[in-house]
């Protein structure tokens, strides 16, 4: 926990939003220095409130806080990026959701430990999903970025049964070892889904590299399918149990195709 | 909370501290009114809160809070049946009532899509207003959820499932807020206003 002052001036983005009292509403924010925290906005709700368009769910402001007597007032906020193409395409913004859920439920409140790193994430991977022709590799990169700040980062290059370096052939992955379990290791454990060689090297590719690179790359449908499988597999088994936004993504891809 | 205050005073504090907007120093100073205030007051608050669930329904076709079903509005001859303005919210709908200036029907959806809140589509007042599709002759369809991430996204998802009936899917025009001054307005708000710039 870090001690913060009783004002002070921060880049923000917007997680979540609820309505809260007559006209206000109650944000949860994530801050490069002070993490997440939550934070009335008051009258926000008003259309003519000066805070109103500014503290949208998924955009960037500058706001000032004020420590109040039970919570944290937004006293001021300034929208710096609206992240426009998230607001007026259905899919990426369900995409926008995923990422916010899943780093809301990754993290704890105020808790400052990685959060430069996590607002940085989260604000490229937001830019990313604006005008990325693939937003679903944003999300996979994404996913991978966030596990390794949060302590999951998969284990993809030694069995984490035989602990012997995994070589180029269809694998299998352990959601509770939290890594790649060979042929010779799957005899002795339970629990595996399988990982074709194509899924395992794509996984790899995005692990260790920059996005630049892996945007350079053309994922066909069907390893994009099971790329995702596995991963919203094992992140379901972390976090023990469904999000609302998968379940919202499935039912949007249902009435596009 | 101190034994020294008895079990009803307590009881009513924690129930009226339960409302939205109502912290626990409200709650009390307005057990305390209630208490002094002559026992009419409160004897007419019961009832009317009594009446709120026992008297009130939703209407079957539409959603709105009701006594009668179907409501004042879906039985009115005099309204324009064919177009239906979708809303979040009954307060929505009393909101575009004040204008005077909307003579069609409604349809409350009671909520909106907010995945990160936990609530999908199915949560929602949606498949009645599919079942109206298919059964009425709907000619247009506004679709006033409220402007931003999620109200927007209930439109384009709510258009997207209406798409398939033949009907006029319009969302209300955004704009400037009246008394806003320019330059505390926010850049979504200022680009949509100037993309939907009318002739004048
Ligand atoms: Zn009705």
């Amino acid at each position: 926990m870090s001690m913060r002052p009783r004002t002070f001036r921060t880049p923000a983005l917007v997680l979540k939003r609820r309505n809260f009292g007559e006209a206000d509403r109650l944000l949860t924010l994530l801050t490069p220095l002070h993490g997440k925290f939550d934070a009335v906005a008051k009258g926000a709700r008003k259309p003519a409130s000066k805070k109103t368009g500014h503290v949208e769910l998924f955009t960037r402001a500058d706001v000032l806080i004020a420590k109040g007597r039970s919570m944290d007032i937004l006293t001021q906020a300034e929208m710096t990026n609206p992240y426009l193409p998230i607001r007026e395409d259905l899919i990426r913004g369900a995409y926008a959701n995923y990422a916010a859920e899943l780093l809301d439920r990754f993290t704890y409140d105020s808790d400052d430990t990685y959060t430069t790193t996590l607002f940085d994430l989260l604000d490229t991977t937001f830019a990313r999903l604006c005008d990325d022709d693939d937003p679903r590799r944003v999300i996979r990169y994404y996913e991978l970025r966030l596990l390794d700040e949060v302590g999951f980062r998969p284990e993809l290059n030694e069995c984490v049964v035989t602990h012997e370096d995994v070589q180029p052939t269809d694998q299998f992955f352990s959601f509770d070892g939290g890594g790649v379990v060979s042929p010779q290791g799957s005899a002795h454990s339970a629990g595996l889904v399988s990982l074709p060689v194509v899924t395992l090297k794509l996984l790899r590719h995005m692990q260790r590299s920059a996005y630049q690179q892996v945007g350079a790359l053309t994922v066909q449908d069907s390893l994009h399918s099971d790329v995702e499988r596995v991963m919203l597999g094992y992140i379901t088994y972390i976090l023990e149990n469904r999000l609302q936004s998968i379940a919202f993504i499935h039912r949007i891809r249902q009435f596009n195709s | 909370m101190s034994n020294a205050i008895p079990e009803p005073v307590t009881k009513l504090i924690e129930a009226l501290g339960a409302l939205p907007g109502i912290g626990p120093k409200t709650a009390s100073r307005l057990t305390y009114f209630l208490l002094r205030a002559p026992s009419e007051l409160s004897t007419n608050l019961a009832d009317a809160l009594h009446d709120l669930k026992t008297k009130t329904t939703f209407c079957s076709n539409c959603g709105n809070i009701t006594v009668d079903d179907p409501c004042p509005i879906c039985s009115n001859a005099n309204r324009d049946h064919r177009t239906i303005a979708v809303v979040e919210e009954p307060l929505d709908l009393i909101a575009i009532e004040r204008t005077g200036t909307y003579d069609g029907a409604y349809h409350v959806l009671h909520g909106v899509i907010s995945p990160v809140n936990g609530v999908g589509p199915d949560d929602l007042n949606i498949a009645q207003l599919i079942k109206r599709l298919t059964e009425g002759n709907v000619l247009e369809v506004i679709l006033a959820t409220n402007p931003g991430m999620e109200g927007d996204a209930t439109a384009m998802y709510l258009r997207g499932e209406l798409t398939q009936h033949s009907v006029k899917i319009t969302r209300p025009a955004r704009g400037l807020p009246t008394g806003g001054d320019l330059e505390y307005v926010d850049t979504v708000t200022l680009m949509r206003a100037l993309q939907g710039r009318s002739e004048m």
